[in-house]
């Protein structure tokens, strides 16, 4: 089995050229989706800003599928990237996962166009109408036979990271059609019901693309540091399992004033609890894991996975403290919950994913690109932090004036200075992104032809 | 081998506490009226949930409706002026009268859901 990367066996380029072309509709996903955030998040700024057809309800919407569609579309390229590598032999077909991309390509298209003529399915995060699902779940099978047909001959002696990318396929194709059994009369003539399993759909299907996304991590990580062990040693396989049960049942601390079964509470309370060991691992391991020298030629990508585990760190502390029922009482329903959201899809997964595609193309850089680079990742390290604090400020806002039952008007009054920090936060915010998935753009079309 | 165990018990786990949840785990007393439905139809098809929650699902810039019938200083007549006729950052929808009771039937049933 071989895992080192040939970036340049000429029988592998009509498979890296596909695999190319989700990295960059998934930049493309990314650049589309800050503009649209930073127009809704200008309503914050700018109260009579235009309403027609760049109105909330429309650019909301857009801006968090688009995300979403950015972090599928690129953790899908980095995948089919890896596996030839991982299995030792050419994508099991190649024009299965051309159909693959112009059917997710489609996807998005279509999806967007129907955001725009006001086409909603109403649904919180999966806003398209249901219909669309149908062809999601056919590429995504198509997505599946291939990685399955691929890595079949390392299925037996399977790195962790080969679990976790199985484990992300089977769930988000489980909490998918989850996710549309409000389409049923059971589910859609119960209110509890309904929210409960949403929750719980919309929860595992993070979980589902975390596992990817970790599992590309990981993968790249190996290589960088030189540690042949890492995808097989005990320690990682107890996380891999600890993650997984997180991803199944720590949903609930999200529907703690859902008025479900009581123990639907007790359950996702100890569950979130278990994340402490995830903490205590990696402060445990943060001196050694920063004083790990990446090999020479992956500089940059190391520098993207670091800046990630500082997010990881946050997000984690911040996740665990809203799990606390009595905490989580008054944060529910507030920013500090869209804190934890960012923080996570830009700080932690889109810096690994941004980790992932430098590591596949940091060989082939130029050296100015790299520094280009370098200064977009710095504006977002940076300009995240004061995002992330600003809404978690709003937050506290938030819950304090409605716990004195405030109206809401003044409840936004006392929220806005921290909201106008988050829009001028966002404004850099955008840029870093912006320069960064540029650049990416710009490597991956230069080098190889996409 | 003791891979396949724990993960084969962790999706049985994961398959009984699924159905426990999609059943008794989230039955509850209180039934939608048609009128109801279709404002719950209505709610989805003008994508209200991208201002408002509803028990905490929903976006931020508008409040949580789920308790706004019963709530002091709030209430059906608030609920229903504040539908047909917009706010300071709530969109004018320029609802029918009939349009505006159906959401507000929702938003009553929703209300009613709020013990078990
Ligand atoms: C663009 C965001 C937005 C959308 C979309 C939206 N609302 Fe609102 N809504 C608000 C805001 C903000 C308020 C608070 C009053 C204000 O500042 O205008 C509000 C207030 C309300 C209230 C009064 C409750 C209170 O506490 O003030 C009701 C009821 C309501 N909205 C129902 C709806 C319904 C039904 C829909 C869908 C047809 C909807 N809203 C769509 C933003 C929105």
């Amino acid at each position: 089995m071989s895992t080192a990367l040939n970036h340049d066996n000429p029988n592998t380029m009509k498979q890296k050229a596909i695999a190319n072309r989700f990295i960059v509709l998934g930049f493309a996903c990314l650049l589309l989706s800050i503009s649209f955030g930073l127009i809704a998040s200008f309503k914050y700024l700018i109260p009579n800003f235009p309403d027609d057809i760049l109105s909330f309800q429309h650019t909301r919407p857009l801006h968090v599928f688009l995300a979403v569609s950015w972090i599928f579309a690129a953790v899908t390229g980095i995948i089919y990237r890896y596996i030839p590598d991982i299995s030792g032999r050419p994508l099991y077909s190649v024009p299965l996962a051309k159909t693959h991309f112009s059917l997710q390509l489609a996807t998005i298209v279509i999806a967007v166009s129907g955001f725009f003529t006001g086409h909603f399915s109403g649904r919180e995060y999966l806003e398209f109408p249901p219909w669309i699902t149908v062809i999601i779940i056919l590429y995504w099978i198509m997505f599946v036979t291939n990685f399955v047909l691929t890595v079949k001959p390392v299925l037996k002696t399977a790195p962790v990271y080969v679990w976790m990318w199985c484990t992300g396929l089977l769930f988000f194709l489980i909490t998918i059609v989850e996710a549309n059994l409000w389409l049923l009369p059971h589910f859609n003539n119960n209110i509890v019901r309904d929210i409960t399993v949403q929750w719980k759909a919309n929860g595992s299907m993070v979980g589902a693309w975390n596992m990817l996304i970790y599992g590309s991590t990981m993968f790249a990580m190996q290589q960088i540091t030189g540690d042949s062990k890492m995808g097989y040693n005990k320690i990682s396989f107890a996380f891999y399992f600890l993650g997984l049960t997180n991803l199944m049942f720590n949903w609930g601390h999200h529907t703690y004033v859902v008025p479900a079964h009581p123990a639907v509470k007790q359950v996702a309370y100890i569950i979130s609890m278990t994340e402490l060991a995830f903490l205590a691992n990696i402060m445990l391991n943060w001196r050694a894991n920063f004083s790990k020298k990446p090999i020479e030629a992956y500089r940059l990508s190391f520098l993207f996975f670091r800046a990630a585990d500082i997010w990881v760190l946050l997000n984690l502390i911040l996740a665990i403290a809203i799990s606390i029922p009595y905490i989580n009482q008054y944060t529910h329903g507030t920013q500090i919950t869209v804190a934890h959201a960012m923080g996570a899809t830009i700080g932690i997964n889109s810096l690994l994913l941004m980790g992932s595609v430098t590591f596949l193309f940091e060989k082939q850089m130029k050296s100015k690109w790299n520094k280009t680079i370098l200064r977009g990742l710095r504006a977002i390290h940076v300009s995240l932090l004061f995002f992330w604090i600003s809404l978690i400020g709003a937050g506290v806002m938030r819950a304090v004036a409605l716990y004195q039952h405030y109206y809401f008007a003044q409840v936004s009054k006392r929220m806005l200075p921290f909201l106008q920090l988050f829009s001028m936060s966002g404004i850099f915010l955008a840029i870093g992104i912006g320069v960064v998935s540029y650049m990416f753009i710009k490597v991956i079309s230069s080098h190889i032809s996409i | 081998m003791k891979k396949v165990a724990t993960i084969s018990i962790l999706l049985v786990l994961y398959a009984a506490y699924s159905s426990w949840i999609y059943t008794s785990g989230t039955a509850i007393a209180a039934t939608m009226t048609t009128e109801a439905m279709r404002g719950k139809q209505l709610w989805q098809r003008l994508n209200c949930q991208t201002c408002h929650q509803l028990y905490g699902l929903g976006g931020y810039m508008g409040p949580d409706l789920t308790t706004v019938i019963t709530d002091k200083g709030r209430g059906a007549a608030y609920a229903r002026g504040m539908m047909l006729s917009g706010g300071r950052q709530m969109p004018n929808y320029h609802l029918s009268v009939q349009d505006a009771d159906m959401l507000l039937a929702y938003l009553s049933y929703v209300n009613g859901t709020q013990s078990r």
